[in-house]
């Protein structure tokens, strides 16, 4: 039983996107999230987002700040353009080190 | 062999005659993902050459020694690179800073300055060697370090930036370089994100992403400090959201007007640069991130933040209105015109093409094809201020 809260509890098992919908998601992972936190994500006019940098925020934070954006900066909300199982599967494309 | 030899040299200098070239029309174009930089004709519409390993340049420009021989590449991992133009290769490289956002050089051709975001702050360079001429940390606050934007050359041999964590202008006047004297301007209002310098070098004005409304400094009065202008412009309005910051590199003046992206609104600002005061709006399709004016003023190109950046929208200064919409391609992210504007050079991010337009008759000439094309600079850009 506790397996399998663990396994419910990680977000980047919520349902995958298509191969497709990827590959378009890692290209806008890339290029658009990339162009304030940098290419290769060592952060740019946004913070870095590298494993070091995300460790010790919840997931469920880091997808409400994708989805919803962070007010007061510069971070906009990117709900109109993908789904919370979305946001969740480029989460776990961000934390893989 | 030795014999040889006078023979052999003859041939080299033939062939040296043969390749001699001229670099007033040439530019560079930057491909964003495999870090390298494009030389190209824009006469001939010919690549000349690549020029690789020049580092992460997902945010990169270029600026051009007085001679036009030499292009000066700002990479976002703090890499400073100066290529050879006549040679097709790189002259000198160094890592100056781990992020960074731009340059500028001074009004002598002497200096090159950068602007940081890790650490934050500006450094000066020698143009000829790349020796550290001045260090400049962006210092605010109880020891806190700004990102630096806005960084432009103007005339006095000074160069002009803003801090966007602090909200401050700053004045550097290398007249002597080893002891750069520098006037602080604070309280300008919240995140200024860019910044640019009138053509004649007489305004500097940042704009301001945290409130509403610009930063402007008057360089022939400086002393009167920094004035904000158009304060209440969309104050009551909701604001949308920005996913590409916008540029004010290349400010664009037409007539008595300035044109500027607004930010979360998806229109053109045109503030009458006499009174400093909003004389109208033009409702464009998208964030504009680059307002760009054809070298004559007649027309304002305009390009898009994601999901409308494959679009470029072209504004009739005449009677300020919209007069054509473009569908060059997918992801454009910048646009260069010629020297005197017969043409423009566009930069399609995700169709890895360069398009040249004839922008009298709005249609395309031709394309080129570069990979994941960010950034187009053309060397005439060597003799302009702030550019």
């Amino acid at each position: 039983m506790w397996v399998m809260l663990a396994i419910f509890a990680n977000a980047s098992l919520a349902s995958e996107p298509s191969q497709d919908r990827k590959i378009t998601l890692r290209n806008m992972l890339k290029q658009d999230c990339g162009a304030c936190h940098g290419l290769t994500l060592k952060g740019g006019l946004g913070p870095a987002l590298l494993p070091e940098a995300l460790a010790g925020k919840s997931d469920d934070f880091l997808v409400a700040t994708i989805l919803n954006g962070r007010k007061g900066t510069a971070m906009p909300p990117w709900r109109p353009f993908i789904s919370h199982d979305e946001a969740a599967w480029l989460l776990g494309i961000l934390r893989k080190p | 062999m030795n014999k040889l030899l006078p023979l052999l040299t003859l041939l080299f200098s033939f062939n040296a005659i043969a390749e001699l070239r001229a670099t007033g029309d040439l530019g560079i174009v930057i491909e964003r993902e495999d870090g390298n930089a494009l030389i190209i004709n824009t006469t001939e519409h010919k690549r000349l050459a690549k020029i690789e390993k020049l580092g992460d340049l997902s945010h990169a420009s270029v600026v051009f020694s007085r001679d036009q021989r030499y292009a000066y590449v700002f990479g976002r991992d703090g890499g400073l690179t100066k290529i050879d133009m006549l040679k097709d290769a790189i002259d000198k490289r160094i890592i100056q800073a781990g992020n960074s956002i731009g340059g500028a050089i001074s009004q002598d051709g002497k200096l090159i300055a950068v602007s940081n975001y890790t650490p934050g702050g500006v450094k000066v360079f020698s143009a000829d060697t790349l020796e550290l001429v001045a260090d400049i940390p962006s210092e605010y606050g109880k020891g806190l370090s700004s990102k630096v934007v806005g960084l432009v050359d103007a005339p006095g041999q000074r160069f002009v930036f803003s801090l966007f964590d602090a909200g401050e202008i700053w004045m550097a006047d290398f007249k002597n370089p080893k002891s750069p004297v520098i006037k602080k301007f604070p309280n300008i209002g919240k995140q200024p994100y860019d910044a640019l310098i009138s053509p004649d070098g007489h305004y500097y004005i940042a704009g301001l992403f945290g409130e509403s409304g610009m930063a402007l400094l008057d360089l022939w009065d400086v002393d009167a400090g920094v004035k904000r202008i158009l304060p209440d412009y969309g104050k009551d309005d909701e604001k949308l959201p920005v996913y590409k910051m916008p540029h004010l590199e290349g400010w664009a003046v037409a007539g008595d007007y300035l044109f500027a992206p607004a930010i979360g609104q998806h229109k053109v600002l045109v503030i009458d640069k006499n009174t400093w005061e909003l004389h109208d709006t033009i409702a464009v399709a998208g964030q504009p991130v680059f307002v760009m004016a054809r070298p004559d003023g007649r027309q304002v190109w305009v390009n898009f933040a994601f999901p409308d950046n494959n679009q470029v929208q072209i504004i009739d200064v005449k009677d300020l209105s919209l007069s054509k919409t473009l569908s060059p391609g997918k992801a454009v992210l910048h646009m260069e015109f010629t020297p005197r504007g017969e043409q423009v050079w566009v930069a399609v991010r995700d169709d890895n093409q360069l398009v040249v337009y004839d922008t009298e008759t709005l249609q395309e000439i031709t394309r080129l094809p570069a990979n994941k094309p960010n950034g187009i600079f053309f060397s005439s850009r060597a003799h302009k201020i702030g550019l």
